[in-house]
């Protein structure tokens, strides 16, 4: 029994590195680099309390006195503070580095928002059909008149309305994670919903309901694995999307308070400092999110193309 | 002169793997008027020809050996443009789909215009009248009307009549025909084959007819050659290849082949392409889980009884519901099947024989009617746990062995998951014994439960169906379509599975088919099903023999002849 | 025709009806309207006395009654931060949106679609495998860092276009337009290629993916085998079948552009309704955040019909199912 497991796991593995997705990656530059791009910079965001040269959150450490320094290889640089530092003398590798970790966590947790939400939305609708699927798929069609940009001012908007002032610098990050996480629902519920509507229809379901096995072990056993497929590309897609979002939204002002800045609010700090010659401040964080989304997006543009090879 | 010289034709895919030789050393001879067949099964190459005569191989596919010579000058070396300009021009191309084939946004006439004045640059007026007049040639009727029309205005047959149109344009000296009846239905098919052959015959074309069907083959080419992983293993007159082959492959292509005019005990000699594992018989099916526990309540009377079954589809949904468009599917069906007995349903796609199988396994839930299983009528069920019961004792066995298993799940998982779900084991360790045993006796050998079905062949994997549907120990058998998507090869060797289960286990089965020569082969009695009505239920025999309704006599005319097929090695039923 | 433009009409009403909802529950739900229309000092008598000429103690449908049809003749109330006719307010922005968004939206068709085509048509030249890696650049690329960079080149170091702003406007009733003067489409340029280089890339991608899938259908490999020659199998047969799928996508995105103005506005001080929407955001400003938030749905909602109409013209098999 132990030797069959084992042949079992063996074989997993060797799945892994015989399919033909793994001979895609291994065999494409641009996806490799684009991969370690993307796993580097959430590893740096993850220790970054453990990597920053400084700690731009530590009021004691910030000294007035290093003020809008520029990078280090230019003249009055200071080598202690290698990308520089920003009007407030905090170093600017530190807080992109303590930024990306925001960004990050808001776009991933926005991501997993919408992805549950649009796969249970999506599966039910494709499945039960008929006045459910109507239902939903009509307040897709209205939600998708709205860009996401817009439904998450709207849902911050009103977050600022109903939250009390005092308390909206503490909650302000969740609302953000909901608020991106609900203007992207309906890509994933579509999605599903069209693949669940081809799935259902294939026999292996239709075998399924003949034994009698029971909608809700039909949809998580039998349809979920087989819907999942483009839904890791709409993922990775919609990370890149969701970093953007929130970027945007705290270049907007309406986004994460400045006391725990993204990317997006140390490009909103910078930008106003653009005119007097200080580019440092908005220009490098402004490369890391571009790096960052670019990276991110030339995987899910990567991992596109190899789950349907016939667009090759 | 040879029309079309294809000499020691080589064509290779380069893929990771390594590089595959889809056609190997091939060399082909068509004269003017003459109808030549290239045969073989799914992966024989036979298609990679035709594209590559015309010059429209698909990469990374390539040509790496030979000539293609049209008239004795040679084309496959020419440049991309003058390719073109002899494709259409010279070598007209039919393709399998018609529903596919034509430009959707175009109307019939705008593309047969373009069509003719690139070729024969007859201008716009010349080219309409020549585009009406091929219209009337192929048999369309009212074509000076229906020229303005769409392709979706078109039926499936109407639309292949258009595609060779399309082809006979500019008056080519060759035709490829890739499958060009595989999408239609028997009786049109028929039809657009005797086209065909009356065109090739009366315009003095060459024409290359490139099938998996032997029912094709015989209906209207003069020469076949026969193509077995991409080499050529025979090659001879119509008449000697069907009647007296040489070669092992086509001996056991053409025993396999389904016979409208007698029935067989099993298929022999199918051994030759996908060896058959031999199905050891090392499951005693008095003691195994298998055989045990078959003492089903007796019934009185039929088995199963269908009373005036009805099921309607709305096409056109809306709220209200006297704005609803419907039409129904299955209309007053009745019939019944006794305890061990096949019962075989045939007709037309679209006939409404599937919808009858899904509602009497519950998939469908009818508009009226009984269906009586056992005694019980099943649409009165209204629990769930109580309908389990039933659904343990009748299985059904899918069309498309690659849409019918689940790719995520494990073959193990997949067999196993029936007999879980109505706990018919007590421990895990049974469980897998018992799949395994299954995928034994349905002749995969046990080590196939750790794989996954992609790994599988289409036959293999209509013998993994087969063992899920055997693993709830079910009486009664629903099979739709169980070989339609198979090769023929492969389809008599899942047919002999069924005709042996069905005997070990005393099975009673329902088994659907479009194909006359299956139904011929393994059923009892038959019904025949069109436009939803059910028109005739007779004996087996009596229908093929006596049949009664017009129908059915229509449907038995259409069936290929294929009376010049070698009977030797059969062994046939006696009445 | 007919009743298919009907049908899609009525559609049109619910949605508008649903957003509309949305936008009254924002107004009466979120802080309390009177709060925000009145001072400190004003009496619980005064105030109860507003409520009942607001009709605010009237039953709910009644209310969103109320506000339904005064929305629909363009009456949105009192601004709560501008104490001023929310109608006023986005009338006085209405043009510079919207000219900026017309531009935009020819920047983005005339420059998408061709490009589209040609990448899917030469998917293995040099030159359409570095258009395909401009793109997903210009898709990483967010809108407002496209601002900042074009500000940066454009207006700080080679100083030759205007950041910020409209320019001169000339005043044609209540509209205002920039066409008409140097100044006006010189500040033009800079934002409408912000906005519009997100669309413009989008749907380049969008038509190259459509126009591969043509391409791979079985009509397409028989007007080749007829020997039609390239000219007309891609731009007669593949391009019109391509068109049919972007065409819906094409629409969604146009509308979208009218909102995705708030970022290029508020990145170049832009006084149109995004950067009136922003700012009310910040502020809590409901009326001027429902106002908007209907307006988006209208111009949706025609740009959504306009499109299907198209559609009809295009897809003769539409036309047949509702002649059916």
């Amino acid at each position: 029994m132990t030797e069959n497991i084992q042949q079992i796991e063996k074989s997993r593995l060797e799945r892994i590195f015989s399919s033909d997705i793994w001979y895609s990656f291994s065999r494409n530059p641009v996806a490799i680099l684009s991969f370690i791009v993307t796993v580097g910079m959430i590893l740096a965001a993850i220790f970054a309390p453990l990597i920053a040269p400084h700690d731009p959150f530590n009021l004691a450490a910030i000294d007035i006195m290093d003020a809008s320094l520029p990078p280090a290889w230019q003249s009055f640089g200071d080598p202690k503070f290698l990308l520089g530092t920003d009007d407030q003398g905090r170093d600017i590798l530190s807080t992109i580095l303590y930024g990306a970790r925001i960004s990050l966590m808001v776009g991933f947790s926005s991501v997993i928002f919408s992805m549950v939400v649009g796969i249970a939305l999506g599966l039910i609708s494709g499945y039960v059909g008929g006045r459910t699927d109507a239902f939903i798929m009509r307040i897709a069609d209205i939600q998708l008149s709205f860009p996401a940009i817009l439904i998450a001012l709207l849902i911050d908007g009103v977050a600022r309305g109903i939250v009390p002032k005092e308390l909206h610098a503490d909650i302000s990050i969740y609302v953000l994670i909901f608020a991106i996480g609900v203007s992207g629902w309906v890509q994933y519920a579509r999605t599903v919903r069209g693949s669940t509507l081809v799935e259902k229809n294939k026999e292996y379901v239709q075998a399924a309901r003949v034994i009698g096995i029971r909608p809700a072990t039909i949809l998580r056993r039998h349809i979920l694995p087989n819907v999942m497929g483009p839904v890791m590309v709409i993922a990775t897609i919609h990370l890149a999307i969701a970093i953007i979002t929130e970027a945007t939204l705290s270049f907007l002002g309406v986004g994460v308070p400045p006391t725990t800045p993204s990317l997006g609010t140390l490009i909103r700090i910078g930008n106003e400092y653009l005119f007097s010659g200080d580019w440092w401040i908005t220009i490098f964080p402004g490369i890391t999110l571009v790096v960052l989304v670019l990276a991110v997006n030339l995987l899910g543009d990567w991992m596109r193309d190899a789950l349907n090879p016939k667009l090759r | 002169m040879d029309l079309l010289n294809i000499n020691n034709l080589r064509i290779e895919f380069p893929s990771r793997h390594g590089t595959v030789i889809a056609v190997d050393d091939v060399t082909l001879t068509v004269q003017p008027g003459e109808v030549l067949g290239v045969v073989g099964e799914s992966g024989a190459g036979k298609s990679t020809i035709g594209n590559a005569v015309i010059g429209l191989l698909e990469p990374p596919g390539e040509m790496t050996g030979g000539h293609v010579l049209l008239k004795s000058e040679q084309i496959d070396t020419l440049s991309p443009e003058a390719k073109r300009k002899i494709r259409g021009r010279r070598i007209g191309m039919i393709f399998q789909d018609p529903l596919t084939s034509l430009d959707p946004l175009q109307t019939i006439e705008q593309q047969l215009v373009e069509t003719i004045d690139l070729h024969l640059k007859l201008g716009e007026k010349k080219s309409q009248e020549r585009a009406v007049d091929l219209l009337r040639q192929v048999g369309i009727p009212d074509p000076e009307n229906r020229i303005k029309n769409y392709p979706h205005q078109f039926s499936g047959g109407m639309r292949q009549r258009v595609v060779i149109a399309l082809a006979l344009c500019a008056e080519p000296e060759v035709i490829i025909a890739d499958e060009p009846t595989t999408a239609l239905d028997v009786s049109i098919q028929a039809q657009i084959l005797e086209l065909m052959r009356r065109l090739c015959k009366d315009k003095k074309v060459g024409m290359l007819i490139i099938t998996h069907d032997m029912g094709v083959i015989a209906d209207i080419t003069d020469r076949v050659a026969v193509m077995y992983h991409g080499k050529l293993v025979e090659e001879g007159t119509t008449a000697k290849i069907l009647g007296n082959p040489d070669h092992p492959y086509t001996q056991s292509l053409i025993s396999a082949v389904p016979r409208p005019d007698v029935r067989l005990k099993r298929f022999p000699m199918v051994n030759y392409i996908e060896a058959e594992s031999e199905r050891p018989k090392n499951i005693d099916l008095s003691t195994h889980w298998l055989g045990r526990h078959r003492d089903f309540e007796a019934v009185d009377g039929p088995l199963l009884s269908l009373k005036n079954l009805v099921m309607t589809f709305v096409t056109r949904p809306a709220f209200l519901k006297r704005n609803r468009v419907s039409f129904n599917a299955v209309d007053d069906v009745s019939f019944d099947i006794a305890e061990g007995e096949v019962f075989g349903l045939v007709g037309e796609s679209g006939s409404g024989k599937s919808t009858v199988a899904r509602m009497i396994c519950s998939l469908y839930k009818p508009a009226a009617g009984e269906v009586n299983f056992a005694g019980t009528d099943l649409t009165k069920i209204k629990s769930e746990t109580e309908r389990d019961y039933f659904r343990r004792q009748m299985q059904m066995i899918f069309q498309d062995p690659f849409s019918s298993l689940n790719g995520r799940m494990r073959v193990m998982d997949i067999i196993a998951e029936p007999i879980r779900f109505h706990k018919l084991a007590t421990s895990n360790r049974e469980v897998e014994q018992i799949v395994n045993d299954l995928l034994d006796h349905v002749g995969l050998g046990a080590r196939a439960s750790v794989r996954f079905p992609h790994e599988f062949s289409g036959g293999q994997r209509q013998r993994i169906s087969i063992a899920r549907a055997l693993a709830t120990r079910p009486r009664f058998l629903i099979c739709d379509e169980p070989t339609s998507a198979l090769d023929v090869s492969i389809q008599a060797q899942i047919l002999n599975l069924l005709k042996d289960l069905q005997e070990e286990l005393g099975l009673t089965m329902l088994f659907i088919s479009h194909d006359l020569p299956v139904i011929r082969q393994m059923c009892d009695r038959v019904g025949v099903m069109k436009q939803g009505k059910l028109v005739e239920v007779s004996a087996t025999e009596d229908l093929f023999e006596r049949p009664t309704a017009a129908y059915t006599r229509e449907l038995l005319d259409l069936m290929p002849r294929l009376d010049q097929l070698s009977h030797e090695g059969l062994e046939v039923v006696e009445r | 025709m007919i009743s298919f433009i009907f049908k899609r009409l009525l559609q049109s009403i619910v949605v508008m009806l649903a957003v509309a909802l949305i936008a009254f529950s924002m107004f009466r739900f979120i802080g309390d309207p009177i709060n925000n229309m009145v001072g400190q000092d004003t009496t619980q008598e005064e105030r109860e006395a507003l409520a009942e000429r607001l009709g605010l103690n009237d039953p709910f449908f009644v209310q969103f009654g109320r506000f339904a049809l005064h929305a629909a003749e363009g009456d949105f109330g009192i601004s709560y931060k501008y104490r001023e006719p929310v109608s006023t307010l986005i009338k006085a922005r209405l043009s510079a949106t919207l000219e900026l968004s017309f531009v935009a939206a020819v920047l983005t068709l005339v420059v998408g679609i061709p490009l589209g085509v040609y990448t899917a048509l030469k998917g293995k030249g040099l030159i359409s495998k570095g258009i395909m890696t401009l793109s997903l650049v210009g898709v990483s690329l967010p809108t407002f860092l496209i601002g900042i960079l074009l500000i940066l080149l454009f207006g700080v170091i080679l100083r030759w276009l205007p950041t910020f702003g409209r320019g001169d406007v000339v005043a044609i009733g209540w509209w205002t337009t920039g066409f008409l003067t140097a100044s006006g489409i010189k500040s033009l340029i800079l934002p409408s290629i912000t906005l519009a280089l997100f669309q413009m890339t989008l749907i380049m991608r969008l038509v190259r993916a459509e126009m591969l899938e043509v391409l791979r259908t079985d009509f397409i490999k028989f007007a080749r085998a007829r020997g039609l020659p390239d000219r007309s199998v891609h731009f007669k047969h593949a391009l019109k079948n391509t068109l049919v799928p972007v065409i819906t996508v094409t629409g969604l995105q146009l509308g979208a552009l009218i909102a995705f103005a708030i970022i290029t506005e508020s990145v170049f001080q832009w006084p149109g309704m995004g950067l009136l929407f922003i700012q009310a955001v910040s502020d809590v400003d409901i009326p001027i955040m429902a106002a908007y938030l209907v307006l988006i749905a209208f111009f949706f909602v025609v740009i959504n019909m306009i499109v299907d109409i198209l559609y009809f013209t295009v897809d003769p098999r539409l036309r047949a199912d509702s002649a059916a």
